[in-house]
């Protein structure tokens, strides 16, 4: 028992070394290990003062920023999150970024990123800081099974459909996949990839006649889809370890199966609806918490993260795009060229639908997407009637969007104050 | 040391109380008594194969986990699994190397031992006093500590997060160990009072009547016969502390702990990280245990001989 | 004693002040919270909403459920075991520590261990598939497998949770006076009527102790469940966290909560009536 105070004496000793000054980079990207490791290493090494970054899960980012906004001397200096996150914090929280709008005109960042910069206000909350977007992904393994005349680049639900049947009976189990587990992102693609591509609409036709084909079709494809979907968080495990061999995903999250194997795995857009082929980019941003103690330290770090080549380290520790413009080099990895290659065809696709993120909803946002979850889960997983689930469910969308006043956001057409559900 | 007294003290009264309770029964036993030898045996061996089969339980999945944390990416999705792995330690390597480790392990030990310390200082006392009086408020006082574990963490952590900031406690070990002690204490109480209430209160009285006040007869005649549980709630408070990530990751940023530095995205790496984060989430509680398993038994083990 | 009468209240003042500090204040907040709607009137708007909620069912079942079958499991499993730890001789310690071990694994890392087990391509199906009894790596942790599903997380939570259940019942049967059982000896009672008539009768404030724990964490569970079923199996706990940290909504959150908390209350209570401990009888 005698040793007790020592080693008390120690852990104490232990306990302060690591209470630096550091710049505290807080953010909800680059969250799994590997990811966080890279960030640091390549992304930020090069900058000259010491960044001590910190990833974190939404909810207790939220929760942190929430706690701390009534101190005077915060934490945190610089935060990094996707445009609903940081939208669905207290606006006074982030601290108005309009000194940098002059000097990042020049840079190429799209007026669109920069208007969701400002959170429904006037007022530029975050600086729009890199993209991301989701696309499918298919083992080789699986391209012999694409029904016949469909084009890789061009797939309809439809043929999808007909490829998960084909890849079934072949095997005889299911090898279509999608992130529908507790981490997943299933969510966006009914929001951002579904709903366009059969409605044209994410909110207005929430409950329409298509919106009730839609999930029909939804079923059908469910039936030749792997039950584990409701498990899987990133696509990009399934795949490698050939439980899924076509699955759809966001390009952060399909990269370990590109790098790991690029000539097992090919990338290619979403498929098409009815209404054209439904697409989602995603914006992650860079804000300052209104009370972070050096916010010009915090400023330099986001003239740095906005250089070409900090983007394009960005770009190799994360597998999110540049927003500013930048030459991509000849080297960059695998999973890079390659989603690089999808993003760009399902952009630019004839019939393609753009999708914008959800945008005026602040702390509506989660319940936003649980909107769209409980759908799914009730339809898809547990058999309810659509119509009556529709039902149910549309009311309480509207009560959130009228809660928040978000209006209508792409590709629905603007409305007059709150986005109205059919 | 202190069985021999234990017996000594032992009112005649309460082992008499024991077999009027069994006399009843006594009629039925005779044919019982006497087993052959052969039953014995039979007896013995499924005993230890009883004894085996739950060793096995217990360090088989452990045992597997570690055989995952050794293998190269490939054979953990590979199929099927064999139980010679490539042994591979790069990913195990990776954890070492991950920026700001050491500090975080340094502040989970920290935290961990400043919660075992409140808790067993606050919380046995309590413990004592629910078992050896009745008192007014005393069924309030327990609903109250029971209430409290029976309430989810992670929300009471938002609204401490602010006190704390406004306190200036916030970001700090200690500050997080009050937090875990709030979580450890009731267990606390629980167990040293179920503790206490084991140890027949003649023992004390007995102390009593050679002349120790209170506080002597506590200390040389309870203290011995409970530290081992009292142990046991040490150890559970250390425990709770260590694997607690909820508090951990709002109420600290600078000084974060192991848990909520890196095991909270541990469920979003891929297999081979998300194995050997486990098994490094394991290994600092199991050599933990194993450092204290003999205060944790052994004091059992003298008074029961 | 005009002493004794006021030292129980020196004894517990140190415990329930900082309770009071540190568990009460924000308790009361986040009480209040779930009382209080989102445009500030005072009612069960937030109960409603999450009784109106497709999870609301399914997560107290499953919650009930799985509280219902593991908690017996594993204090039947427990005393066993500590009945066992009473017969060893040499070995004992070694054989303790291996026992408690999963008293220091977090539920974070037993879901990990139990998913390295049961995955679709894990050692269970390699297992299986190695002695021939399946052909193909079946998957047993999806939602059309509502009693796999169940099972994983009984089996892991069994696993997990018993060794604090034991570690209370060793501590408490090393201090039945072993006069007892040498009475009952004396008697010719068989080692079942001892079991029965003096050992478990003894050991019930350990018992009660051990119960209310380890059902207060059954009902708390969360991380196990959300490693082997995640969304497919929601508990309480899970929709708890979510309505605070996914959809931010602390109002439905505390709801929860506070129904976690009211459940907790009515088994404890319970507990407390029927396995009373007389206060004589010590």
């Amino acid at each position: 028992m005698r040793k007790m105070p020592t080693a008390l004496a120690l852990l104490a000793l232990l306990g302060t070394t690591s209470a630096l000054a550091d710049i505290t980079f807080f953010s909800t990207q680059a969250r799994p290990l590997e990811e966080a490791q890279q960030m640091r290493e390549i992304a930020l090494a090069p900058y000259a003062e010491a960044i001590n970054y910190m990833p974190q899960e939404t909810g207790t980012f939220l929760s942190r920023l929430e706690a701390e906004k009534t101190s005077p001397d915060g934490a945190l200096d610089l935060l990094g999150g996707l445009h609903g996150e940081l939208g669905s914090l207290t606006p006074s929280i982030l601290t108005p970024l309009n000194d940098l709008q002059g000097s990042l005109a020049d840079t190429g960042i799209s007026k669109q990123y920069m208007t969701l910069g400002k959170l429904g206000g006037d007022q530029q909350r975050y600086i729009p800081w890199m993209q991301a977007t989701y696309i499918m992904a298919a083992n080789r393994k699986a391209l012999p099974y694409l029904p016949e005349g469909a084009d890789l680049n061009a797939l309809s639900y439809d043929e999808l459909l007909a490829w998960g049947r084909n890849m079934q009976e072949a095997t005889g189990s299911p090898k279509l996949g999608f992130p529908a587990g507790r981490k997943g992102l299933i969510h966006r693609f009914l929001e951002g990839y579904l709903y366009p591509s059969f409605t044209h609409s994410v909110v207005r036709e929430f409950r329409s006649d298509d919106a009730v084909a839609m999930w029909q079709k939804f079923r059908e494809i469910w039936a030749v889809t792997n039950p584990r979907s409701t498990a899987y968080g990133f696509m990009q495990e399934p795949l490698l370890n050939g439980e899924v061999w076509v699955a759809f995903d966001h390009t952060a999250r399909l990269k370990d199966a590109f790098n790991k194997q690029p000539d097992q795995y090919v990338a290619f857009p979403a498929p098409a609806g009815p209404s054209g082929r439904g697409y989602m980019p995603v914006v992650a941003g860079l804000a300052v918490p209104a009370n972070a103690t050096n916010p010009d330290a915090s400023r330099r770090l986001i003239r740095y993260l906005m250089t070409p080549e900090a983007q394009i380290r960005t770009l190799r520790a994360t597998n999110f795009f540049p927003v500013v413009e930048a030459e991509l080099p000849d080297d960059l990895p695998a999973s890079i060229r390659m989603s690089g290659k999808a993003v760009a065809a399902q952009s630019s696709a004839d019939d393609a639908v753009l999708s914008l993120l959800p945008s005026g909803l602040g702390q509506q946002s989660g319940l936003f997407n649980k909107i769209y979850r409980d759908a799914f889960v009730q339809i898809v997983l547990r058999d309810a009637d659509i119509e009556e689930t529709l039902d149910i469910l549309a009311p309480r969308l509207q009560t959130l969007i009228n809660t928040s006043g978000a209006g209508c956001w792409l590709p629905d057409p603007p409305s007059d104050g709150p986005c109205p559900v059919k | 040391m202190k069985s021999s007294s234990s017996e000594a003290v032992m009112p005649s009264s309460l082992s008499s109380r024991a077999s009027a309770s069994l006399a009843d029964s006594s009629s039925q036993l005779a044919q019982t008594a006497h087993k052959p030898r052969r039953n014995d045996m039979a007896w013995r061996w499924l005993f230890r194969a009883g004894v085996s089969i739950l060793v096995l339980w217990v360090l088989v999945p452990i045992a597997l986990l570690m055989l995952n944390s050794v293998s190269t990416p490939e054979q953990i999705t590979g199929w099927p699994k064999t139980l010679t792995p490539a042994l591979s330690f790069e990913t195990l390597d990776f954890f070492w190397h991950y920026q700001g480790v050491i500090s975080a392990l340094g502040n989970s030990l920290l935290a961990a031992v400043f919660t075992m310390v409140i808790a067993i200082v606050l919380g046995a006392p309590a413990g004592y006093a629910l078992a050896r009086f009745v008192f007014p408020g005393m069924n309030a006082y327990r609903m109250i500590i029971i209430l409290s574990r029976a309430f989810p963490m992670p929300l009471l952590a938002l609204p401490l997060a602010v006190i704390f900031i406004q306190v200036g406690i916030d970001d700090s070990i200690l500050g997080l160990a009050m937090v875990h002690a709030t979580l450890a204490l009731p267990f606390a109480v629980l167990i040293t009072s179920s503790l206490f209430m084991g140890i027949p209160v003649e023992l004390e009285e007995a102390a009593w009547l050679m002349g120790c006040n209170r506080w002597q007869a506590f200390r040389r005649v309870v203290l011995p016969l409970a530290a081992p549980g009292i142990t046991a709630s040490a150890v559970f408070a250390f425990v709770i502390s260590w694997n607690e990530v909820f508090a951990s990751a709002i109420l600290t940023v600078e000084n974060r702990t192991l848990t909520a530095f890196l095991v909270q995205s541990l469920s979003e790496s891929p297999a081979e990280i998300k194995y050997a984060g486990g098994l490094i989430l394991v290994v600092p509680a199991l050599l933990f245990l194993f450092a204290i398993r003999k205060y944790l038994f052994s004091m059992w083990g003298i008074s029961n001989r | 004693m005009k002493h004794d009468r006021w030292l129980p209240y020196y004894l517990i003042a140190p415990s329930l002040l900082f309770m009071g500090a540190f568990f009460l204040y924000p308790f009361i907040q986040i009480f209040a919270e779930a009382f209080t709607s989102s445009d500030g009137n005072v009612g069960l708007a937030n109960f409603t909403r999450i009784y109106q909620d497709f999870n609301f069912w399914p997560s107290l079942k499953n919650t009930l459920l799985l509280t219902g079958v593991v908690v017996p499991l594993q204090l039947v499993l427990a005393i066993g075991m500590a009945l066992m730890v009473t017969r060893m001789n040499k070995g004992r310690d070694s054989i303790l520590y291996i026992w408690t071990i999963p008293l220091g694994i977090s539920d974070l890392a037993a879901g990990i261990i139990w998913l390295a087990i049961l995955e679709q391509f894990g050692f269970l199906n390699s297992f299986l598939s190695a002695v021939s009894v399946i052909d193909a790596p079946a998957s047993w942790l999806n939602y059309q497998n509502a009693f796999a599903l169940f099972l994983a997380v009984v089996v892991a939570e069994i696993w997990r949770g018993t060794a604090i259940v034991l570690v209370i019942l060793v501590s408490g049967m090393g201090l039945i006076p072993k006069e007892y059982d040498e009475a009952g000896q004396v008697f010719g009672a068989s080692y079942w009527q001892r079991l029965w008539k003096i050992t478990l009768p003894m050991l019930r404030p350990s018992i009660q102790s051990a119960l209310i724990l380890r059902t207060l964490l059954a009902l708390e569970v969360f991380a196990v469940v959300m490693m082997l079923g995640g969304s497919d199996m929601p508990v309480l706990m899970s929709e708890t966290f979510d309505w605070q940290f996914l959809y931010q909504q602390t109002g439905a959150a505390a709801a929860y909560a506070v129904l976690i908390m009211l459940i907790s209350v009515v088994i404890t209570g319970f507990y407390i009536k029927f396995l009373n401990v007389p206060k004589e009888a010590r």
